[in-house]
């Protein structure tokens, strides 16, 4: 309630639209689990731990009266935050890592584009800047310091062979072409790139003349990925608020989290 | 793949399964010596040092010379029936169960005259192999079976053996190369069935391909470092499985000081030692109760080790530990398992010619052999199997000075 004018505060407008329904929260997270696929790396390297859980008790003779577990997983485990320190390309920057990037960063808008039917018909489809363009030409710029986040449909694979979809060239899943986060950055100076994938690039994307550009050109300019979406068809074309605050882990290259997206129901008249 | 007691039939449910009971355990601290010899398949007794008297049972002294250093001889296994007789009564449990019984008393061309279970066939006057076999509940017995035409079907020897015919058997890890071939080989064995567990269905193993589809042979995700996982096998195969195969392994190089890695050793202990306790946790105990479960019971369950979890080889230090800490968990199991008769198998190799040994000169162990050896110990009931020179020397350089190979072990 503002003192002097008796209006409700912006806050408290926007708690009564969520409760009213107005505004709708919808949930792009994973279940973790301990089927989780995890990004998978030839064998002789370093691997992330995928997710483990161990009951600590549950209402038994370890704690008659509590329920609870340990879990472990490494820090990039089903939908999760890429800090730009996660990259080498942005190992110098200054609050590059979970617990030192502003909070506000957390908070944020999303563009979704559909590429579900070109993942389908191609499982190693690549966005490029003329399918963006073109895009935007139906529904408009993508807005300064907002999120891109590639709908696939890719979440939908809950096999996890399916999901990681490895061939013998590595893995076959849709991500952005080279060519297009440079010029998300120098262009539409976007906060970051969503995917539903085990990573935000492309499968193949170790293969490109610049290894992994999403990760490399992102976190090379302070920027962040998200990875392992879900939901992604709930979402409008433009008008989602994005809240990806990761666990503040001390020189944390990232975190699982739980990625929720505001959106306002467009009115019925 | 018809065995001995007819072809496996399914479980007539309305029967209370047969609580597993096991032979008298008592010995004496000598009379283990003949365990060690047993669980290696050898056929060695007590030896005197000084005047050379063969003994037979173990003693603390030499019978003709009083002398104290006595030691263990490989001598030869032959020897007569001299007299016999068939148990019709018995008050033990186990015998109970069993009977008749067949004893004998067969003096042994090594010297000694030696009471000895005995197989079909052998009879007053007739020439007798003898056998050190361990019991179900891990003791040494000596066995005669006939010198000729000497069967594996012989229910009393039968008792002694792991004979994987007419069993099911998990191997924990189907997609190795060693997997692989330990499937086929007890399929070839005349197993009824083999489940071959999978860690990561993703990796596109043409193992796994291969396997799908197989006569006799069905494939489920497994991964040891996955509680739920073991529990959810455990669940749906666990009252199945007559023999155990736990073959997983995770071969890094590297030892304590110069690679500090926490996440390799962790995963090596997870896979090693934590992976063995969930197998052992959730299928231990339904073997255990299944361990007279009809001809086809629980019977076995075997490890596969590195010899270098005999002794830390320090250029695969914490590898070596991960394993050595395993080895030690199989004999806590072995204790346990003990009540069920079902008994806990060890197997050592040296370095295997795979992907994870790419640089380690030869020996190397074909995974083929040490496959066909796995199970041609299981048929003898032996509780040791080293595979390989380099596995037989570490063992056998272990058991005279363990300080001499502690300080010489490279690969």
């Amino acid at each position: 309630m503002d003192s002097r004018t008796g209006e409700a505060g912006i806050l408290a407008r926007l708690l009564e639209g969520i409760l009213s329904g107005r505004i709708r929260i919808v949930d792009l997270t994973v279940t973790l689990d301990q089927r989780t696929p995890t990004i998978v790396l030839p064998p002789e390297l370093g691997q992330t731990w995928p997710f483990r859980i161990e009951e600590i008790s549950r209402y038994d003779r370890r704690g008659p009266a509590t329920y609870w577990n340990n879990f472990s997983c490494g820090e990039h485990t089903g939908t999760h935050f890429d800090a730009p320190v996660h990259w080498i390309s942005g190992r110098d920057l200054p609050d590059n890592t979970t617990d030192t990037i502003p909070p506000v960063k957390f908070v944020a808008a999303a563009a979704v584009i559909d590429c579900s039917r070109d993942a389908l018909a191609d499982p190693d489809y690549l966005l490029t800047v003329d399918r963006v363009e073109a895009w935007e030409e139906i529904h408009g710029r993508i807005p300064p310091r907002s999120w891109l986040l590639m709908r696939t449909d890719w979440s939908l694979r809950t096999d996890p062979e399916a999901f990681l979809n490895m061939g013998d060239e590595g893995a076959n899943t849709p991500g952005p072409h080279p060519d297009l986060i440079p010029w998300l950055i120098s262009k539409r100076d976007v906060i970051g790139f969503g995917s539903e994938a085990v990573g935000t690039d492309a499968g193949q994307a170790p293969h490109f003349p610049i290894p992994f550009p999403c990760h490399h050109h992102m976190h090379g300019n302070n920027r962040f990925g998200l990875p392992g979406l879900c939901n992604l068809d709930q979402l409008p074309p433009h008008g989602t608020l994005l809240i990806t605050a990761p666990l503040k882990i001390r020189q944390g290259s990232g975190s699982p989290l739980r990625a929720l997206a505001l959106v306002e129901e467009q009115a019925d008249d | 793949m018809t065995g001995p007691a007819g072809p496996p039939r399914r479980k007539d449910p309305t029967r209370r399964t047969r609580l597993p009971v096991t032979p008298p355990g008592n010995r004496s601290r000598e009379a283990h010596g003949l365990a060690a010899m047993a669980a290696a398949g050898r056929f060695a007794l007590q030896c005197c040092r000084r005047c050379g008297h063969v003994h037979y049972p173990p003693r603390q002294l030499c019978e003709r010379c009083l002398d104290g250093e006595l030691e263990w001889r490989d001598v030869a296994d032959g020897g007569r029936v001299l007299a016999q007789t068939t148990v019709r009564h018995a008050n033990d449990l186990y015998f109970r169960e069993r009977l008749p019984w067949k004893l004998g008393l067969v003096g042994s061309d090594a010297g000694p005259s030696i009471v000895a279970h005995l197989a079909e066939g052998c009879e007053r006057g007739h020439r007798v192999r003898l056998a050190l076999h361990l019991d179900r509940a891990g003791n040494a017995v000596v066995a005669a079976s006939p010198e000729r035409d000497a069967s594996r079907d012989d229910p009393r020897l039968r008792e002694m053996v792991f004979d994987p015919r007419g069993r099911r058997v998990l191997v924990v890890d189907g997609t190795t190369g060693l997997g692989r071939h330990l499937v086929e080989a007890f399929l070839a064995s005349g197993a009824r069935e083999v489940f071959a567990g999978f860690s990561r269905p993703w990796n596109r193993s043409p193992d796994l391909a291969a396997l799908r589809g197989r006569d006799r042979v069905s494939v489920y995700p497994l991964d040891v470092t996955d509680t739920d996982a073991v529990e959810k096998l455990a669940a749906l195969i666990g009252d199945k499985v007559e023999i155990l195969i736990n073959n997983s392994s995770h071969v890094r190089m590297g030892g304590a000081l110069d690679r500090l890695d926490f996440n390799i050793t962790r995963q090596e202990m997870e896979i090693h030692y934590h992976g063995l306790l969930r197998l052992a946790g959730y299928f231990g105990p339904v073997m255990r109760a299944r361990g007279a479960d009809g001809p086809y019971g629980a019977v076995a369950w075997v490890n596969l080790f590195s010899a270098w979890s005999l002794v830390n080889n320090p250029e695969l230090g914490t590898y070596s530990a991960s394993q050595a800490a395993a080895l030690s968990l199989s004999h806590c199991m072995r204790a346990e398992l003990a009540a069920g008769g079902v008994r806990v198998v060890n197997v050592f190799t040296g370095p295997l010619d795979d992907e994870w040994h790419q640089l380690v000169p030869p020996p190397k162990l074909d995974p083929a052999t040490v496959a066909i050896r796995v199970v041609r110990g299981l048929e003898r009931g032996l509780e040791d199997i080293a595979v390989g020179a380099v596995a037989e020397e570490i063992t056998h350089r272990l058991a005279e000075n363990p300080k001499e190979i502690e300080r010489s072990i490279r690969l």
